[in-house]
């Protein structure tokens, strides 16, 4: 992974040296309570509910064991003993004083972390396939430019007060698991007669106006990356409305000003571009970033592993775990493997710190000290060894984190709801516990096959329910939470928003309408291996809505 | 108001003109960018230095054919959370190479000021930083990822200049 040099260590230690300055004025009443915020939220602080929050910045979702076990050590000492992993791959502290952040900073700097810009008007952390570097199906490794994009935007000075947040998304995969298409800009790396590009979207989007991104560029060579960047944010930033912050986001200007218009703005600003504003990205520099995602060091081995198989046939568990939560990986004889923080009847995304070290050691022993956070709020070992599944097993077992769920239905995305949140109208939480429960059967949802449940407990839509198969918008009715369901959303590369089935229903209707909706899919399907999402697609929605709406 | 440009408080010799006041005397004055646009070629501004005062809105472009000439180019920022003037700066300073005064008017706080500084300012009108401030504000990075009007080297630049 990428490793800091004194460039990368001085700004980000004078970040933190900054924030102190700032907290410190604001606690002694120079700075007002106006200005600073959107000086904290740059920095990933928020006012929720209860206390400060505090969101720390995984750029791409990437992490080593001593990174991880210095979030074990903050979840420890600042709040009660977990962090929440988030759709943005980040880690997110619900309990931390305001006072004690600029000391957090500190000791996230010491392991090259940080929180910038993981909030605020800003471009945000970029996202990128949990697998990359991985995976089969990629073109190449997405990391490297996922770095770029970090450094270059990084306190980037005409940036730092756009209309709205603005969050990036990169893939190098045919099967897009970065949820390109409903990102801000969403770029996916292409390679062209041996050359490598940017097949570039701009203006997907949830929160309350979901919008699929539209394609403006076929391919932006790589060197030519940076810059096209610069023409988009700078016509966003001038461009995009400031009136209303519910039509502040780059797909409302996308929306409003035409695609066309859109993509000739961008154009004429991108030709206006002197060769003195160029970003001039050194090849040297290029291939320097390119050198830290070398892939590991990996013993050749055999495809199959007898060790693996043995163990399979001797536990059906494990059998069942390595069959949902294993990826196929580039190389033979190895893996990538989900460690779901989607237990039946806990909090999608939580890990404790005892959970935080024993991933961080089992990523030294067997993983080659790489880990990845998922957007749907999993940890992933991408590289190990097929011989070494079970006794990795066995440690995650111990930790309770071998649930074998990934992708099926209990592997929910699920935001904080009212429980936590002061945007929200409803509960998300408990929502999610009650479908759990209802499908806590693992032969059950191993029948049900792949099917994505996303519930947001309002219409900003950080549970992102307009791309879940099935999605799920808490609703405040007189003071009453009620739950909207909607059906065929996707994020992948055939990326939809869900279409909303009908009336609201009660919490307690929630659970048995989605089984309703799940055994007629299972009557209908044409097959077992015909996917709920294909199902669904084939026949349309109105067999699944009569099924919602069948105990009325 | 008090003026700090290129590091020192200076006294602020112009005054802005709205559109509904006659320029009337002599003097340095900053005017909107449609009246500087009919004013610049006219009579009555012989004895009147004009400068210019855009609002986040106005098109920098149009001021191109000036641009040689003009000694105070104003940005305002209505509320410091609006950032277009950043974007306004940098087109002026590095498309066209505008090196006359950038001064920063409005809501101008001592945490952006480096930010504005970057992106072409030199000159800063606020009531809410005083000097030190401003100084210290201009002094919390010693090193930048990206190009700006700043001229300042970039990291990925920097990187490869060491001799090694």
């Amino acid at each position: 992974m990428y490793r800091y040099d004194e460039f990368d260590a001085a700004i980000v230690r004078e970040r933190v040296d900054q924030f102190r300055g700032q907290v410190s004025r604001r606690l002694d009443g120079t700075l007002l309570e106006d200005e600073f915020k959107p000086l904290r939220l740059q920095n990933g602080v928020y006012l929720q509910l209860h206390a400060y929050m505090l969101r720390v910045a995984i750029p791409y979702g990437q992490l080593d064991p001593a990174k991880l076990r210095r979030l074990a050590d903050i979840a420890e000492r600042y709040d009660r003993g977990y962090g929440h992993f988030t759709t943005r791959q980040n880690i997110q502290f619900n309990w931390v004083g305001l006072k004690d952040i600029p000391d957090v900073l500190q000791s996230l700097s010491e392991v090259e972390m940080h929180a910038i810009q993981t909030s605020g008007n800003c471009i945000r952390n970029v996202t990128s396939d949990h697998f990359a570097g991985a995976a089969q199906d990629e073109v190449m490794d997405p990391r490297p430019w996922c770095e770029i994009i970090r450094q270059w935007s990084t306190f980037h000075p005409e940036f730092a007060f756009l209309p709205r947040k603005f969050k990036i998304a990169v893939t190098a995969a045919e099967d897009d698991r970065a949820a390109i298409r409903v990102h801000d800009i969403g770029l996916h790396i292409r390679r062209r007669d041996g050359q490598i590009g940017f097949e570039v979207h701009v203006g997907g989007g949830q929160g309350r106006t979901p919008v699929i991104a539209t394609k403006l560029n076929d391919f932006v060579p790589e060197t030519e990356l940076l810059d096209y960047l610069e023409a988009i944010m700078r016509v966003y930033n001038r461009f995009g409305r400031r009136d209303n912050k519910y039509k502040a986001r780059i797909k409302i200007l996308v929306t409003e000003t035409g695609a066309d218009e859109f993509r000739r703005l961008v154009d004429t600003e991108y030709a206006a571009q002197t060769d003195a504003e160029k970003i001039a990205l050194p090849q040297a520099e290029i291939d320097r970033i390119h050198a830290y995602f070398a892939p590991p060091d990996l013993t050749r081995k055999p495809a199959r592993s007898q060790i693996l198989e043995t163990a399979q046939a001797a536990n059906p568990a494990f059998q069942r775990w390595i069959r949902v939560n294993l990826h196929p990986h580039k190389q033979a004889g190895y893996a990538s493997i989900t460690i779901s923080l989607k237990p039946i009847g806990g909090l999608a995304g939580d890990a404790t710190t005892a959970q935080m070290r024993v991933v961080a050691k089992l990523a030294e022993e067997y993983g080659h000290d790489d880990i990845r956070v998922t957007h749907a709020q999993n940890l992933v070992l991408p590289h190990v060894a097929l011989d070494d599944l079970p006794a990795l097993y066995a440690d995650l077992d111990g930790a309770g984190l071998a649930t074998a769920n990934e992708g099926l239905v209990t592997d929910m995305i699920v935001c904080p709801g009212l429980d936590y949140c002061n945007l929200a109208n409803a509960r998300s939480i408990p929502i999610g516990q009650d479908i759990q429960q209802t499908f806590a059967d693992p032969d059950y949802q191993e029948d049900i096959g792949r099917l994505h449940i996303n519930i947001s407990g309002c219409i900003n839509a950080c549970g992102h329910h307009h791309v879940g198969h099935i999605g799920i918008l808490g609703v405040d009715r007189k003071g009453e939470e009620f739950y909207q369901i909607s059906l065929g959303g996707r994020a992948d590369h055939h990326a939809a928003i869900g279409d909303i089935a009908g009336r609201a229903l009660s919490r307690e209707e929630v659970p048995d309408a989605i089984k309703r909706i799940i055994d007629t899919y299972r009557d209908l399907r044409t097959s077992a291996a015909e996917p709920f999402i294909e199902t669904l697609n084939r026949l349309g929605h109105t067999p699944f809505k009569e099924a919602i709406y069948a105990a009325d | 108001m008090p003026l700090i440009k290129n590091g020192c408080v200076v006294d602020n010799e112009w005054t802005f003109i709205d559109d509904s006041t006659d320029p009337d005397g002599t003097g340095l004055v900053t005017v909107s960018l449609p009246r500087y646009l009919q004013d610049v070629t006219h009579e009555r501004t012989r004895n009147v230095t004009l400068g210019v005062r855009l609002t986040p809105s106005d098109d920098p472009d149009l001021l191109l054919p000036h641009l040689d000439h003009l000694p105070l180019i104003e940005i305002e920022f209505p509320k410091y959370t609006d950032g277009r003037g950043y974007s306004l700066a940098q087109i002026l300073r590095r498309r066209h190479g505008y090196t006359g005064e950038l001064r920063a008017v409005g809501h101008v706080l001592r945490d952006q000021i480096l930010y504005m500084n970057r992106s072409g300012f030199d000159a800063f009108e606020t009531a809410r930083a005083d000097l030190s401030q401003v100084l210290e504000a201009l002094s919390e990075h010693s090193a930048y990822y990206q190009p700006a009007a700043d001229g300042h080297p970039t990291v990925f630049a920097r990187r490869h200049l060491r001799p090694d």
